[in-house]
């Protein structure tokens, strides 16, 4: 029986992206923007959007698959899938299902996406307006726990207890990713540098967050196109092939109420050496990292996981320099992330990666050929991708 | 019974449709901390399911337990983010250990001082909130430092 894996079988093709505003300042509805996503990702790859038979999205999004394909005028639906979980946890695992359709002879031409517009439907940062709550969030939001910053600060700050690690760790992710959106002009902070004397004098949301902490909340689309690898040597683009996607969590990660035996984690640590196995690289082969920026403060947590640094030696390897392309020992979040180029849920840095390897970011790091993302820290599931150049495979 | 913690406005709890946590809220009702214990195997297990995870019983029931533990971690809240908490200041939710029970943990807020520093590790006791005036009223269980 041949190996079980998707290293080498797909490649993104074409990616493409709406501009990038402000929750609420979308000019076009949500629906709209997935369709322009779409439309420019598949211009991208030189297709045309009637050539795709596939749609892999994750988060619950509400552009609903065979509405795009009626829109779009797709001959023949071949594939719709949702990765379960809210958050950014599917980022990845979306781009897992589109590619085992691929590979396992299910469909031709797969587009990942996600859409968001905050304004016409709701923000996530707010908490629920119901004057009674049931379920498990009776057990939360009585007491004020209610939005994401402060479902995850608790572990964040057992971690950082356990493992002795300074603000200044934190605050090193936030630099970075600033830093590479000054040279993103797509960024929504392009513009708007950060400094650290800016980052220690914000305020706090919920310790150990400050402002700059948290992700931007934004409206956008942003699709990807995926072929067989076969297929990906007849396109423009050179290949860029995925290597590995992995997703899932550990034991009981969804006890309710905060009672997950394993707490202070980023959901990563039964997933990293599966990835790792399936792409066949180890943390050294890889050149570059987008990781998910909900909080900083699980980044810091999902980079331990994935082998890059030990747990007691954050504060001496979370240092700016370290994590800034080109030269950064890790350089991370390379387009801004979701901190400071747009939070797309996290399509968006599965995108950059993809341009790591095509040698068109605007932060480039000189001859990626094995770039990362991980998806959605200390949500359930999560996941996480590698993807690789043709000296990869 | 001192004014809540936490001004009032946001949502109260009521027990789920199904029936699964009832006991619960109703033991808070009566200063009684009532958490599931599992018929089969005899272990504690938190937050409510209808299954034992470790010998799959379905035989879970409520029992009493002292409503004592140690913290476990903390969050500082300062952003409010819920239109009642806006001159609220910082407060402090606690996520409580009972060693007692199995090692199961509760979502409370620490009463006192919000900016006073947090110890993980401290032990705490609890204290059960009333708010009668709520319809349905219920009762939230608070901690105290020990």
């Amino acid at each position: 029986m041949s190996e079980r894996t998707l290293r080498g079988r797909v490649a993104v093709v074409g990616v493409g992206e709406t501009p990038y505003y402000k929750r609420g300042q979308s000019p076009d509805a949500e629906f709209k923007l997935a369709l322009a996503a779409i439309v420019e990702a598949c211009k991208s790859a030189g297709i045309s959007p009637k050539d795709v038979d596939g749609f892999a999205s994750f988060s619950n999004d509400r552009s609903d698959a065979s509405r795009l394909a009626a829109a779009l005028g797709i001959k023949d639906l071949r594939h719709a899938s949702m990765q379960w979980g809210g958050g950014g946890g599917g980022g990845s695992g979306a781009v897992a299902n589109g590619a085992a359709a691929i590979a396992t002879g299910q469909a031709e031409c797969v587009v990942v996406f996600r859409a968001l517009a905050q304004g016409q439907f709701g923000r996530f940062g707010q908490g629920p307006r119901a004057s009674r709550i049931s379920g498990e969030f009776a057990h939360t939001i009585p007491y004020g726990l209610m939005s994401p910053a402060q479902m995850f600060a608790m572990k964040v700050n057992r971690f950082m207890h356990d493992h002795r690690v300074e603000q200044s760790a934190l605050r090193a992710i936030s630099l970075a990713s600033y830093a590479h959106a000054q040279n993103n002009p797509r960024a929504v902070m392009h513009g708007r540098p950060l400094d650290a004397a800016t980052y220690d004098a914000s305020r706090w949301i919920v310790e150990p967050f400050h402002l700059y902490d948290c992700c931007l909340e934004n409206d956008g689309a942003a699709a990807m196109v995926l072929v067989s690898a076969e297929r990906a040597k007849d396109f423009d683009h050179p290949p860029c092939y995925l290597l590995g996607a992995v997703a899932g969590s550990h034991y009981r990660a969804a006890a309710p109420v905060h009672n997950t035996p394993d707490y202070a984690t980023s959901t990563f640590k039964t997933l990293a050496p599966r990835l790792y196995d399936m792409a066949k690289v180890k943390p050294s082969d890889v050149d570059v990292l987008q990781s998910y920026e909900n909080f900083t403060g699980g980044v810091l947590m999902s980079i331990v996981e994935h082998g890059f640094c030990k747990p007691d030696e954050c504060n001496d390897f979370f240092q700016p320099a370290n994590l800034r392309a080109p030269d950064g020992t890790l350089p991370l979040n390379t387009s801004g992330g979701n901190l400071a180029e747009c939070y797309m849920h996290g399509l968006g840095l599965n995108i950059e990666a993809v341009r790591q390897i095509w040698g068109r970011s605007t932060s480039q790091v000189r001859g990626a050929e094995v770039s990362m993302v991980i998806s959605g820290p200390m949500v359930t599931p999560v996941s996480a991708c590698i993807f690789g150049a043709e000296a990869t495979l | 019974m001192s004014a809540p913690y936490l001004k009032p406005g946001l949502a109260g709890p009521v027990a789920s449709p199904d029936g699964l946590d009832a006991p619960f809220w109703n033991g808070l009702n009566e200063e009684k901390l009532l958490l599931q214990r599992c018929g089969g195997c005899g272990k504690w297990q938190w937050g409510p399911e209808w299954i034992c995870h470790r010998c799959l019983s379905f035989d879970m029931r409520y029992e009493e337990t002292r409503a004592d533990g140690v913290i476990y971690s903390y969050e500082r809240v300062w952003h409010p983010v819920h239109p009642a908490l806006k001159e609220q200041g910082p407060y402090l939710v606690v996520l409580v250990e009972l060693p007692h029970a199995d090692d199961v943990r509760l979502v409370g807020n620490l009463l006192g001082d919000p900016r006073a520093p947090v110890v993980i590790g401290a032990r705490v006791k609890g204290a059960f909130e009333h708010h009668d005036d709520a319809e349905p009223k219920y009762t939230l269980l608070q901690w105290t430092r020990a």
